[in-house]
């Protein structure tokens, strides 16, 4: 029962029920990534005696952001896993590797795949995003085993890797992007430009097309000032006005048809999906018919749900957009929101903020970066900061980005999950 | 864990209350932020530099030049900074000073 043997096992009829020490209260967060893991560590730093379980199926967790630098050939796929042994031995957090697959709001219980329960006196959800399977026609889950979303770290990784690997030199490479609001707004257009890096270097004949259900995205201009820079004829943005927005896939063709019934063939084809919430948001019923959570911007309270906190992608928290920074950023608020409420103090002024790098080439990075408040019951950008990196900047502005975005990585990994070696 | 409401003078629980301006807790809030990209309690040193213990009248010159935009070739910081109040920097160079260095 983890390192916390302290922690009250209860047998009732055959079945486990993990729940805090006595008069101690207990918290349970379900999810180990950018969201849960930080927020886990920073409740047991706000308030070293409280019980802390997480519950992460994964025993090493391989994050989505960077997977683009190893689908470019700039980064090796293990150094973007991460454990758990530092928050559960220095931070004293309790983790289960478990899946959480449904919740009883009103007995404030957790049911965990495996059989066994969780008694928590607040709940923190950062279950990160399902896809939406078979809104787009023709793209379900046996469709991206053919034609990868690579929209989650692992399996799907990999499997879009080595694709890329065996495609023939003058192929096409075709990406899919979504509507908003999904995963990591820039993501999209990071991926196309480091595999243009990668089939620039191997397969100097190929193409990158890009089909988009937007006209307008994230650094756009930056994108487009870097693509024309390092890959020049091989990137092709095609936007919504444009007929950019697929309607239809077909996966053993590895064709996808737009709007207006044109038809794309590729060599490889890579779908990023239409999306939601992840699962146990869903089973808590704290989403709406977005398939997103309405959360209290002040605190990341469930707008349905008291005692219930969201947090992360799964939330609806624009104009904050969906990533790791702004993740880590709930992760910290909400700590702070449930120590104070567990405490009977008032709700400490929250603090946002984003920062996303984008690398479009080796020595060439971009960023947004922003700050937010919450005025008048909404958030919005404080005015007057934020923004994004100089348009025709000097080489040096770009190699600087790209060599902070490095430096970003382990900075936010040492805080979300700590620096200890694979045990 | 039985939950009582209290209520405080903004008559509104769920309403946050910011009583002292730039408080201790206040820069510790802010300073969770920079965590992201200087490591937790801004003590973990890469391209970017670590925070901890560096001397406050240093780091409140140089948050208080990125707001400026005095800080030639600077990237993100001036962008950043430019979201919070004099006062909170300064609060945020005297926690991150305060703190030991690596």
């Amino acid at each position: 029962m983890g390192l916390l043997g302290a922690g009250t096992l209860l047998a009732a009829g055959g079945l486990r029920v993990y729940a805090g020490r006595p008069s101690h209260a207990h918290v349970a967060v379900v999810g180990g990534g950018f969201g849960g893991a930080t927020a886990a560590k920073y409740l047991k730093i706000l308030k070293p005696d409280l019980d802390v379980t997480l519950i992460e199926p994964n025993r090493r967790y391989y994050t989505c952001p960077f997977t683009n630098l190893y689908l470019g050939g700039l980064r090796d796929f293990e150094s973007l896993g991460h454990d758990y042994r530092e928050l559960q031995e220095d931070y004293g957090v309790r983790v289960v590797p478990d899946f959480a697959e449904d919740v009883d709001v009103d007995g404030r219980r957790l049911k965990l795949a495996e059989g066994s329960e969780i008694a928590w006196d607040r709940l923190i959800l950062s279950p990160g995003i399902d896809f939406r399977w078979g809104a787009l026609e023709g793209y379900d889950e046996a469709a991206a085993e053919k034609a990868p979303h690579a929209w989650k770290a692992g399996p799907q990784t990999h499997l879009l890797r080595r694709q890329l690997e065996e495609m023939e030199d003058g192929g096409t490479f075709v990406l899919v992007a979504p509507e908003n609001p999904f995963r990591c707004p820039p993501g999209p257009y990071e991926r196309v430009s480091l595999i243009a890096h990668y089939l620039k270097r191997n397969k100097p004949r190929s193409k990158v097309l890009l089909l988009d259900s937007k006209d307008n995205f994230s650094k756009q201009g930056l994108f487009m000032e870097g693509w024309e820079e390092h890959y020049g004829e091989m990137v092709e943005w095609v936007g919504l006005s444009n007929d950019g927005r697929v309607i239809r896939v077909d996966p053993d063709r590895l064709e996808v048809e737009t709007e207006f019934g044109t038809i794309h063939r590729a060599s490889v084809l890579n779908v990023v999906p239409p999306q939601k919430a992840g699962l146990i948001a869903h089973r808590a019923g704290v989403t709406d018919e977005s398939g997103w959570v309405p959360v209290d911007p002040n605190t990341f309270q469930s707008r349905k749900a008291p005692g219930v906190y969201v947090i992360g992608d799964a939330t609806e928290a624009a104009p904050m957009p969906k990533s790791g920074f702004v993740a880590n950023n709930h992760g910290k608020v909400t700590a702070a929101a449930v120590v104070a409420d567990l405490e009977e103090r008032a709700v400490p002024k929250p603090t946002w903020a984003n920062t996303c790098y984008s690398v479009i080439a080796p020595e060439w990075g971009i960023t947004v970066a922003n700050v937010y408040e919450v005025h008048d019951g909404e958030l919005r950008e404080v005015p007057g900061s934020g923004g994004v990196s100089p348009s025709g900047a000097p080489a040096d502005f770009r190699r600087n980005e790209a060599r902070y975005a490095e430096a970003w990585y382990a900075a936010i990994s040492q805080d979300v999950w700590g620096t200890r070696p694979p045990g | 864990m039985v939950v009582v409401p209290v209520l405080l003078w903004s008559g509104d629980a769920s309403e946050p209350v910011d009583e002292n301006a730039v408080g201790a807790e206040r820069a510790e809030a802010v300073a969770r932020t920079c965590a992201a990209c200087h490591g937790t309690k801004g003590g973990f040193e890469t391209d970017i530099p670590s925070l901890a213990g560096k001397p406050e009248a240093v780091l409140e010159a140089q948050l208080l030049a990125f707001k400026r935009d005095e800080m030639p070739g600077a990237t993100v910081m001036p962008r950043l900074t430019r979201g919070y109040e004099d006062d909170e920097l300064r609060a945020v160079a005297r926690y991150f000073a305060s703190l030991e260095a690596n």
